[in-house]
């Protein structure tokens, strides 16, 4: 990720110049790759920048595609780079009238996994926020209901987390029939 | 009548529909709050046929995972499979060569028919049209012979590889296609006749389950269910990939929103796919179906088993941590599922085995936007709206 070479390719996107005159202080990285910008912000500016990006009339990033996380603690170079942050938040992003995409990276730490929703910007943010607590603990904060969504509501642990096995933590073991039919 | 329900009763019910019930398509539960006839408060449950494709795609590697992306949208795999290793592809900066791109263009676009003649058939058969059921899953027929010729499988395609497809079609192939797509506006004219103007039909589906652009881009809706509120978004055009540059089509749009939209929407797609087809066929051309880069795609049987290079390629690819490695990085790929924006998202740490994959399916949104469409409808418009949404259990749930 860095940004020398990316203003030797081309013009600069749009969006990164206009990130940069106005939220300078949110950014702690970008990167364009494959045609899509990739902008990494901070955890206390991600809601602010998100709604600037929707409500921009020149950005127009109507369209939330996706919001998942990425447990990084299995990648030494992530890690680093984000000062240890653990999970990284990741929106995907379109715009209707740009035609274009964005991806907006929030690192957030094991210690303090909240992170503020942005279900008030996009309806559609309810249950991709709701699976993205259910697979990986984030807690976002405003949420209306915060809900595990895949996984049985009596459910323990993160499954999409590294830490958690393949074939489960012995939910077979730990399973008490005498209890249920009780 | 609502309102004389509501002295006689002054209570609400709650019903609880499905996930057994055999209007919602598979394992979907909605509870819905009712005071009389009318929905005052629809809960979506999601989840029950939750089977960890994400948390599997950590474990397996690029090709393995093919098969997994079969189990997602089950009515159109072979569209998975196109948009899966598509992804991996650009993560890996290779380009497929023409003829490999041309194939499968042409089965997904078969397969967006086969997905949208299903669609049809059980939504019509949900709100009492038996006939049409039948029609088209006559016509869906002929297409799981195409893809059973093609892929040697009806449901678990898994036809795509990283780098090319399992195969190049088979003999005749061309004459099957021919032979269905000259043959399918006319059936499809036949459900016409019987639907499009049908008073039953328009008095069920007419403004029932409408969406207004703004609450569709809001919530996320893709596809067919975003088109029918007249936005004319079609990732094909917007961002073509493989060569869908190269064909013409129309992205037809309603204008209401509502359920009868997304039929009309859904309906056309189907002659502009049969038009695609044609473009396709017309235009293929010649030479491999697989790129020539034996670290990326399996050599030929023959060079596996008459060289000693091939066996060493062959080797090579199926091992763990030689075949298959995308650099280091992460890529979010989308295409044009039939049923809206498929995405993948892919983080690769270098190795033969993704670090993260997320699937970012098209139901899931549209499964959440539910409530909004039914609240302060009828409870009998829930089965037509929900037939509606296409809302598959498999690419839901994951």
């Amino acid at each position: 990720m860095s940004e020398e070479n990316q203003v030797e390719e081309q013009p600069k996107p749009l969006v990164l110049e206009k990130l940069e005159a106005n939220y300078a202080d949110a950014r702690l990285a970008q990167d364009a790759s494959r045609g899509t910008v990739i902008i990494v912000i901070r955890k206390e500016r991600a809601y602010a920048v998100l709604e600037y990006l929707k409500t921009d009339p020149e950005l127009a990033y109507t369209f939330l595609v996706d919001v998942t996380a990425v447990d990084n603690s299995q990648m030494e170079s992530e890690l680093m780079q984000f000062d240890y942050a653990r999970f990284m938040v990741v929106y995907q992003l379109y715009s209707y009238q740009g035609q274009c995409r964005l991806r907006v990276k929030v690192p957030v730490h094991e210690n303090d996994l909240n992170i503020p929703s942005v279900t008030g910007l996009w309806k559609g943010a309810n249950w991709l926020e709701r699976e993205t607590y259910d697979m990986f603990g984030i807690n976002f904060e405003g949420h209306p209901d915060l809900r595990r969504i895949l996984m049985p509501d009596d459910f323990e642990g993160h499954p999409l987390r590294k830490d958690y096995p393949l074939r489960g933590r012995g939910e077979r073991e730990r399973f008490n029939f005498d209890k249920q039919n009780a | 009548m609502q309102g004389g329900l509501e002295r006689a009763t002054g209570e609400k019910m709650v019903l609880n529909f499905g996930p057994q019930h055999p209007a919602t398509h598979g394992t979907l539960r909605i509870v819905l709050e009712l005071d009389g006839e009318s929905v005052l408060k629809a809960t979506p449950h999601a989840g029950y046929l939750h089977t960890g494709f994400e948390k599997l795609g950590e474990h397996l590697d690029y090709n393995q995972y093919i098969v997994v992306t079969d189990r997602m949208n089950y009515l159109s795999p072979l569209s998975n499979n196109f948009g899966y290793v598509l992804a991996v592809e650009q993560l890996l900066g290779i380009e497929v060569t023409k003829r490999c791109q041309y194939i499968r263009i042409l089965m997904a676009e078969l397969s967006r028919l086969a997905d949208h003649l299903l669609w049809l058939g059980t939504a019509a058969l949900d709100l009492g049209a038996f006939s049409v059921f039948l029609y088209s899953f006559r016509e869906r027929e002929k297409l799981y012979s195409i893809f059973e010729k093609t892929t040697g499988a009806r449901l678990t395609t898994s036809y795509t590889r990283v780098g090319g497809v399992l195969r190049d079609l088979y003999d005749g192939c061309e004459e099957d296609v021919r032979q269905f797509v000259s043959n399918f506006p006319k059936a499809l004219k036949e459900t016409h006749t019987l639907l499009t103007k049908n008073r039953i039909w328009m008095d069920r589906t007419k403004g029932v389950g409408a969406i207004s652009a703004d609450d569709a881009v809001s919530y996320g809706l893709t596809g067919p269910c975003l088109r029918a509120t007249g936005v004319a978004h079609d990732i094909r055009k917007a961002e073509p990939y493989s060569s869908y540059d190269e064909v013409n089509f129309d992205v037809p749009v309603g204008t209401n929103g509502d359920a009868y939209d997304r039929y009309l929407v859904r309906m056309e797609e189907m002659i502009q796919s049969c038009g695609i087809v044609t473009q396709v066929l017309d235009n293929m051309p010649d030479g491999p179906v697989n790129v020539e880069d034996n670290k990326i795609t399996m050599p030929n049987k023959s060079d596996a088993y008459g060289h000693i290079e091939g066996l060493i390629h062959h080797f090579k690819v199926v091992m763990d941590g030689h075949g298959v490695q995308p650099p280091k990085g992460d890529h979010y790929c989308a295409t044009e599922s039939p049923n809206g924006e498929l995405g993948f998202y892919i983080v690769s740490d270098g190795s033969g085995t993704a670090y993260r994959i997320r699937i970012r399916p098209p139901s899931f949104l549209h499964f959440q936007a539910l409530p909004h469409m039914l609240e302060g409808g009828m409870v009998s418009d829930t089965v037509a709206v929900l037939g509606s949404l296409n809302v598959i259990a498999g690419e839901l749930d994951r």
